[in-house]
């Protein structure tokens, strides 16, 4: 019966969590109650994995309504991956978030908190899962309304304006995919994924639906902050309590990303989107932006969040570079970074999540010195670091190496070059903060600090093991972004 | 003659490509925070013609299963909508929310006078 309705509960769960919190109205009952969901996701994730790999794609008909008509949840290996990526960062941040919500969030309203936290869980958790394109949209909505207001709740009051200018743009993206959706669906007929692709043979040179492909593009690259519609997320991250910085860092684009490979892939196809339209060549081009721009800006922050924001910009200029590539080897690599730089940048932002909790600033000059007060903290950072400028023996080399022979079996010698320029620059910045975090005497603000308690230093010590854990042994992740690609490939018609 | 044949009978579409156009345009070209989200809602309304005006057929009934009638009209569409009109009406609430907060946060709801205050710290 529950293994029946695996589906169903990965989604409803936290949304009836996310009432629950609400009307607990105390932070600890509603932390409580955020913990055992959080908790029971992984769980449900693995039995959907485990269910995948057995006996292959499940189709689960919501309530009882037989697809195409009905919304159909549809689970394959990639976005059962997915599910396990959101739904593992979800509960590994939970008991991290008690004391750092207690510090920035005000008591009356960290049941709220919460409750959004859910609500925002709910929506990333159900644009994975579901195989209908407006339910997308719906949990798209749900996911981005949540995380305006996680991000308002930061306690700088230019927080607000972070959420305001992401509302903004948070809208027009979604708008833009429902244009996509609308023009898709007065082509088709339909909204389920599945059988919008099987009803698009023949007609996908037709200017609709090549105008859907481009609403939903710009629409979906929106959300994930695609270089150089970011602008909204160095704010938002900077601005955000720890916290929801370190949830939305580790998830919300990554969700985006699936969604634009779910279209690219299996719905319009890989040979209009890779052969007959330069959608390749487009995304080579900004994602190398990304790489350098991003990472350049990234170089001359004085705000280790802000830095870290636009390293996130540049970083997922690394997972769009593998979908540009577009052979197996890059799509595997842009898949494992995927997971590889949830893992990393949500252990970054957990260590200066610590070191806010601490001494309430996370401006570089404050942070002088405070290896010597923080020492694991800051090791585990130290870490994260070398894993984002991708030192051999963590996640981050895993998956530049994928990229890098992706391109030379492309035969771009010249993009296996750019790459490693690239990484260059993360050393850079990287670099400055451990130069000062270490090697300069202790500042005023950093004499205060000590190590955070170990609610915090242990989730965050688990994300640095498992940066280093899945360096060596790749066999799980990019055994599974290995099928994950493989099944898109497959997919292509 | 064929050209203008074309363009007036898809009147619905430039109707819906207007509103979309002028929309997405206060958003960029407005500084103050609720003209910003008037031009947004009227972005997210266009999108509900675009929707709902292929959905209706001329000379279609309601979808209410009867014998006198034969051609009825595609009801999905009014039913997406009608979600899609729930989810404007969050953003726009949440937005205007978030507009009432700057306010009392920075005494102004002017872009450019809200950056201008934050440059000179």
């Amino acid at each position: 019966m529950i293994a029946a309705n695996l589906p169903a509960l990965q989604v409803v769960l936290p949304l009836l969590g996310a009432v629950l919190c609400a009307f607990l109205r105390r932070g600890v009952y509603a932390w409580g109650v955020a913990l055992i969901v959080s908790l029971a996701m992984p769980l449900i994730a693995i039995g959907l994995l485990i269910q995948v790999l057995d006996s292959g794609t499940i189709s689960y008909a919501m309530g009882g309504w037989k697809p195409p008509i009905g919304i159909e949840y549809r689970v394959d290996v990639f976005n059962a991956f997915l599910l396990l990526l959101v739904s593992v960062i979800a509960a590994v941040i939970m008991p991290y978030a008690k004391r750092s919500v207690e510090k920035e969030i005000p008591s009356d309203r960290q049941a709220w908190f919460y409750a959004i936290y859910l609500l925002c869980l709910c929506g990333l958790l159900g644009m994975a899962i579901t195989g209908d394109a407006f339910n997308i949209f719906v949990f798209m909505e749900v996911s981005s309304l949540a995380a305006y207001t996680l991000i308002a709740l930061g306690r700088d009051r230019r927080a607000l304006l972070a959420a305001y200018q992401y509302l903004i743009m948070g809208t027009i993206g979604a708008t833009f995919y429902v244009i996509g959706v609308g023009l898709l669906y007065s082509m088709t007929g339909t909204l389920n994924l599945a059988d919008i692709a099987s009803r698009l043979a023949g007609i996908e040179n037709s200017r609709a639906v090549l105008a859907a492909l481009a609403f939903l593009t710009v629409g979906i690259s929106l959300k994930l902050a695609l270089f150089p519609l970011h602008v909204w997320l160095p704010n938002a991250y900077a601005y955000a309590p720890s916290m929801a910085t370190v949830f939305l860092a580790a998830t919300a684009t990554k969700v985006a990303v699936y969604l634009l490979l779910r279209y690219f892939y299996t719905v319009f196809g890989a040979s209009i989107i890779f052969q007959d339209l330069p959608v390749s060549n487009i995304f080579l081009i900004l994602s190398l932006a990304a790489m350098f721009g991003a990472s350049i800006v990234a170089v001359f922050q004085d705000d280790v969040k802000r830095m870290l924001a636009y390293s996130s910009v540049g970083q997922i200029g690394y997972i769009t570079l593998g979908i540009a590539i577009a052979n197996l080897t890059g799509l595997t690599g842009g898949i494992v970074h995927l997971f590889n730089h949830a893992l990393m940048k949500a252990a970054l932002f957990m260590a200066i999540g610590a070191v806010f909790y601490r001494i309430g600033s996370v401006k570089l000059d404050d942070l002088a010195g405070i290896g010597k007060r923080m020492p694991i903290t800051m090791a585990a950072f130290v870490i994260a670091g070398f894993s984002i400028i991708g030192v051999p023996g963590t996640v981050g080399f895993v998956s530049k190496w994928y990229l890098v022979l992706g391109a030379f079996e492309q035969g771009w010698w010249w993009l296996a070059f750019l790459i490693v320029a690239s990484s260059l620059i993360s050393v850079v910045y990287i670099g400055r903060i451990v130069e000062v975090v270490w090697f300069r005497p202790v500042s005023a603000a950093a004499k205060r600090a000590e190590e955070p308690p170990l609610s915090m230093l242990l989730p965050t010590l688990l994300l640095v093991a498992a940066t280093v854990y899945f360096g060596i042994d790749t066999s799980a992740t990019a055994g599974i972004a290995g099928r994950a690609a493989e099944w898109l490939m497959v997919g292509v018609k | 003659m064929d050209l203008l044949q074309t363009i007036v009978s898809h009147y619905n579409h430039w109707i819906i490509i207007f509103l979309m156009v002028s929309g997405l345009y206060i958003v960029v070209a407005r500084g103050n925070m609720i003209k910003k989200l008037v031009g947004l809602g009227l972005f997210q309304t266009s999108v509900y013609l675009l929707y709902l005006s292929p959905g209706k057929i001329l000379g279609g009934t309601p979808p209410i299963l009867s014998p006198q009638f034969t051609v009825y009209s595609n009801p999905l569409p009014h039913v997406l909508i009608l979600t899609a009109i729930v989810v404007g009406v969050a953003t726009l609430a949440l937005g205007l929310a978030l507009v009432v907060r700057i306010n009392e946060a920075f005494g102004t709801i002017e872009e450019d006078e809200i950056f201008a205050g934050e440059e000179d710290k």
